[in-house]
């Protein structure tokens, strides 16, 4: 019932404006199609300035009312993510100026050349030198962007500091593993086909004696403040984005292709608590790869800590080995454990 | 005797017999369906782009009800979708459907084959002086094609599993595996079969403009004495037509990889439920070259002809002179080749080399300055003009500020360093709805305005073209401009839900304000709806040959033209289209011969 009166409402809306619309055609028709101009482009010269005025006066209050609540307001939580944002502002700049300028020169343009019986539009169809301003001006601003730019995108792109830390991130339909390499420093060898879901779900290759410490999380990821921490990224099935909003950073994650991306956080997620003052505030990282129908859930989570914390955390890990092969576990059934690791061994030589 | 003139005599004689031939023994049939007279094949584009447009704009609506009242349910919306929204909401795979299908839908059907597809058709016979295409036969199966990728893409809107739900880039994996997700079954074949005969559509027309813009232009109409609008549409085709095929290679890998077992873009993959499949050694990201060699042209063969109909109308409206022709029509050169150099800038942050990626960067942001000088020209030809708000005038100047608005943010994201925080978020979605979907709508807007009386032979409602103007401009800036606080935010787009992240929950409010906003400047489109197709039938009559005064040659055609566009001989042209309120004349078109006493000449 009240489906069919909201649309009958409509369609009488339609109809009113329709109707009012069509009798001042009807006046302007009446009135002379000389007069019916002269006096449409004075209404709408006049909101052609009146818009560019309200449209200003409607970007500041936006930027009051949501200014606050973007990254930028709180701050980037990573070396990379300030030099992002500092590079965010001085494009914010360079672009705001234009803006500014373009906008105020169209709508006043508009305004104030609308016809005038009086007046005869200016013959005006080329000038070089102006031509040749609006080149080199616009050149010249972009280089200076270009460069920034690109010293930014060389450094963000570079290779991880020796002392980094390494992750290895794997997406899939819907959520992140974390691998860690371990005492050894160094990953086990993977291969899809031995992906299993329950015990092994990034395709550890257990043969490979460097895999036999490594540990597998899931859903949240421990890093170390100040530490720079380089990710190596990696999909099972289909294309993801390890989004870091708060490190200002992205990148994808492709089946069959791994990728990496670099950074070293500033704050704990403690320090962000208190900086935001947010008490619950979480690094999140989102899926940003449009990757099926639960990607809008695809959540990741980082700690950020101190390194003592981080070390109380990591002992508390179990290799994935011990988990893929329960009897294999020293601190569960030591004797069988040492002989069968023997057996693997041999196998692999 | 030129093979022009040659090619115009035989014509000019076969229409003084028959009286604008083919008038005798058209049918229903051969005048409105197979059509082979450019202004109807126009017509048609328009109008299936049209149809289209409302589909598309109406499932905005839909999911931008799911993204500003998360929390509601609405019962009707179960009863027009069924399983798609279960107790009143729309589920994620029924949201992501929709998004895709706007986005395929807009930027192809309306964008691609309702802008250039109605406008080229219209205007390039008309404004350069020919009686009908190169290939009208071929111009006709352009348009059916169309149509049948049309009913095709329709039809996956009513399969089982649902229509193809992976984004309109269709990236593979996600659209190759069947079992990745549901919209990749059936709903993924029928898009792939529908943009391939998208494909051939566009060809067929492009080539078309191509062959009718170098070889049947009348006497006295040299290149540099098209107007802009031909120009534009010229390049767009260009575009087009290098362009598409690679598309069209792209989607052929993947149909192979779908349902042959091939493994083109497919390399180690573990599917959920399915276990690891045997496919080794391909490269997921090869298709976002193929897809975006296309994809980035696109972008300009959408926006190209808007510049070309807006250079036209703000110079006809100003009664001045378009700034720099020569400018304009380097730049809009510039724009078409660096199109094709800039792809990559889409794939900053799949793992591309980082010193490719810095090439890209520097090419795109190179665009900037062709579309710089475009701006500043544009706003040197209102300057000191006499401009008549007609709606279409207005909206050429809207789009002019949306193409300000919405360029500059492409600094920001043609620029890795930022791209790297900014990819995929909704500062791009703002960014290209901003400059690609707004401004080019207007353009079209701007163009339906202003040929309105050459294709009906009447006039538009003007006061509810005003009303259609304001409320467009200023909904669409309200709904584009606070996302960019969002993207600044990192929400990223295609989220069917956010209130599970901490992150970027805090928009709530903003979110069902822009909701609301879309759904008004909707509604207002269905006002212009009314005004066009009440205006066919019962608008104001045209009693002038040329209303808007304007030079160029479509306005010496009869009020309603036949096909072949001109009783008798077809005009000659004397000089270039834009002599406005030179020497004291108010306008000089383009068929007056040039006079003694007059100043220097284009």
């Amino acid at each position: 019932m009240s489906l069919i009166l909201s649309v009958v409402i409509i369609v009488f809306i339609y109809v009113v404006i329709f109707q009012i619309t069509k009798a001042s055609e009807y006046v302007s028709i009446l009135k002379g199609e000389e007069a019916s101009r002269q006096q449409n482009n004075k209404i709408n010269g006049f909101l052609m300035i009146t818009f560019l005025v309200l449209g200003f006066i409607g970007i500041y209050v936006c930027n009051k009312a949501y200014y606050g609540k973007t990254q930028l307001a709180q701050g980037a939580a990573s070396i990379q993510g300030e030099k992002v944002d500092q590079m965010l502002f001085i494009t914010l700049t360079v672009t705001g100026i234009v803006f500014v300028i373009t906008q105020v020169l169209l709508f006043w343009f508009a305004y104030k050349y609308q016809e005038d019986k009086n007046r005869k539009a200016f013959f005006f169809a080329h000038s070089t030198k102006l031509e040749l301003i609006w080149t080199a001006v616009p050149a010249i601003a972009l280089t200076i962007l270009v460069v920034f730019g690109l010293r930014n995108w060389f450094f963000f792109t570079s290779e991880a500091p020796k002392n980094a830390m390494v992750v290895e991130v794997t997406g899939k339909q819907f959520g992140w593993i974390f691998r860690y390499p371990g005492k050894d420093a160094v990953f086990g060898k993977k291969y899809y086909k031995n992906i299993d879901p329950a015990t092994n779900s990034v395709g550890i290759v257990w043969d490979d004696t460097y895999s036999k410490d490594d540990i597998l999380t899931e859903q949240t990821m421990y890093i170390v403040k100040g530490k720079p921490v380089k990710l190596i990224l990696g999909s099972r099935d289909v294309i993801h984005d390890v989004g870091l909003t708060h490190f200002r950073l992205k990148m994808d994650a492709v089946p069959g292709i791994p990728t990496t991306m670099w950074f070293t956080p500033i704050y704990t997620t403690k320090e962000m608590r208190e900086k935001t003052g947010n008490p619950n505030f979480v690094y999140e990282i989102s899926c940003d790869q449009v990757c099926g129908n639960g990607h809008y859930s695809m959540k990741g989570i980082i700690e950020v800590v101190d390194q003592e914390e981080y070390d109380l955390w990591m002992v508390k890990q179990k290799p994935q080995y011990f988990t893929a092969f329960p009897e294999k576990d020293p601190t569960a059934v030591p004797v069988a454990a040492a002989d069968t690791t023997a057996k693997v061994t041999t196998a692999k030589m | 005797m030129s093979h022009e003139a040659a090619l115009q005599n035989h014509e000019g004689h076969e229409s003084h017999e028959h009286d604008g031939h083919h008038e005798h023994h058209d049918t229903f049939l051969t005048k409105y369906v197979f059509s082979q007279d450019h202004k109807m094949i126009a017509k048609q584009f328009l109008i299936t782009g049209m149809v289209w447009a409302v589909l598309g704009g109406l499932m905005s609506v839909l999911f931008r009800l799911q993204l500003g009242y998360p929390d509601s349910s609405f019962p009707w919306l179960e009863s027009i979708l069924g399983k798609w929204a279960k107790g009143g909401q729309i589920t994620p795979q029924a949201y992501y459907a929709l998004v895709t299908t706007h986005g395929t839908v807009l930027v192809f059907f309306v964008l691609t084959a309702g802008l250039s597809g109605t406008f080229a058709n219209f205007l390039i016979p008309l404004q350069i002086g020919a009686r009908d295409m190169a290939s009208p036969f071929m111009n006709m199966l352009s348009y059916w094609f169309f149509f049948t990728a049309s009913i095709v893409m329709m039809s996956s809107l009513f399969v089982e599993t649902g229509p193809f739900s992976g984004g309109w880039t269709a990236y593979p994996p996600l659209s190759a595996l069947h079992d990745a997700s549901p919209g990749s079954k059936t709903g993924m074949d029928l898009w792939i079969i529908s943009m391939a005969l998208f494909v051939v559509s566009s060809l067929l027309g492009g080539l078309n403009y191509i062959a009718t813009i170098l070889n049947m232009r009348t006497k006295g109409m040299s290149m540099t004495r098209l107007p802009l609008t031909i120009w534009a549409l010229f390049f767009t085709a260009v575009l087009g037509v290098l362009s598409f095929p690679v598309l069209l290679s792209g989607l052929i890998l993947l149909i192979f990889d779908r349902n042959f077992g091939t493994s083109f873009y497919l390399s180690d993959i573990y599917v959920n439920g399915v276990g690891a499949l045997s496919n080794e050694g391909g490269s997921a990201i090869l298709f976002q070259h193929l897809f975006w060699f296309l994809g980035h042209p696109e972008v300009y063969i959408i926006l190209l002809p808007a510049m070309g109909m807006v250079s036209e109308i703000i110079s006809v409206n100003s009664r001045k002179p378009i700034f720099g022709y020569m400018a304009m029509l380097g730049s809009l050169f510039s724009i078409a080749i660096l199109a094709f150099l800039v792809w990559a800038h889409h794939m900053f942050v799949t793992g591309l080399n980082p010193f490719l990626g810095s090439v890209f960067v520097l090419l795109t942001l190179l665009i900037a300055i062709p579309s710089g000088i475009k701006v500043f020209n544009w706003l040197t030809t209102l300057w000191r003009g006499n401009i008549r708000f007609t709606p279409g005038m207005l909206f050429a100047i809207g789009f002019v500020s949306l193409f300000i608005s919405g360029g500059l943010t492409g600094i920001w994201l043609g620029n890795a360093a930022l791209d790297i925080y900014l990819h995929d978020s909704y500062f791009v979605v703002a960014h290209f709805h901003i400059v690609m979907g707004v401004a080019s709508m207007f353009g079209m807007f701007a163009g339906v305005y202003h040929w309105f009386p050459k294709m009906y032979g009447r006039y538009l409602n003007n006061s509810l073209g005003y009303l259609h103007f304001w409320i467009t401009i200023a909904g669409a800036y309200m709904i584009f401009w606070p996302m960019h606080y969002q993207g600044l935010a990192g929400m990223p787009r295609r989220y069917f839900d956010f209130s599970i992240w901490e992150s970027f929950k805090q928009f709530a409010d903003l979110n069902r304000f822009i909701s609301t906003v879309a759904m008004i400047v909707f509604a207002t489109q269905i006002l212009f709806l009314i005004n066009f197709f009440y205006s066919i039938f019962k608008g104001r009559k045209v009693t002038v040959l040329n209303p808007w005064e304007s030079n160029t040659l479509e306005w010496t055609t009869p009020i309603r033209p036949g096909h072949g566009n001109w009783p008798g001989e077809i005009p000659e042209v004397h000089r270039w289209p834009y002599d406005y309120s030179k020497d004291g004349h108010d306008f000089i078109p383009q068929t007056t011969p040039v006079g003694e006493d007059e100043s220097g000449t284009h």
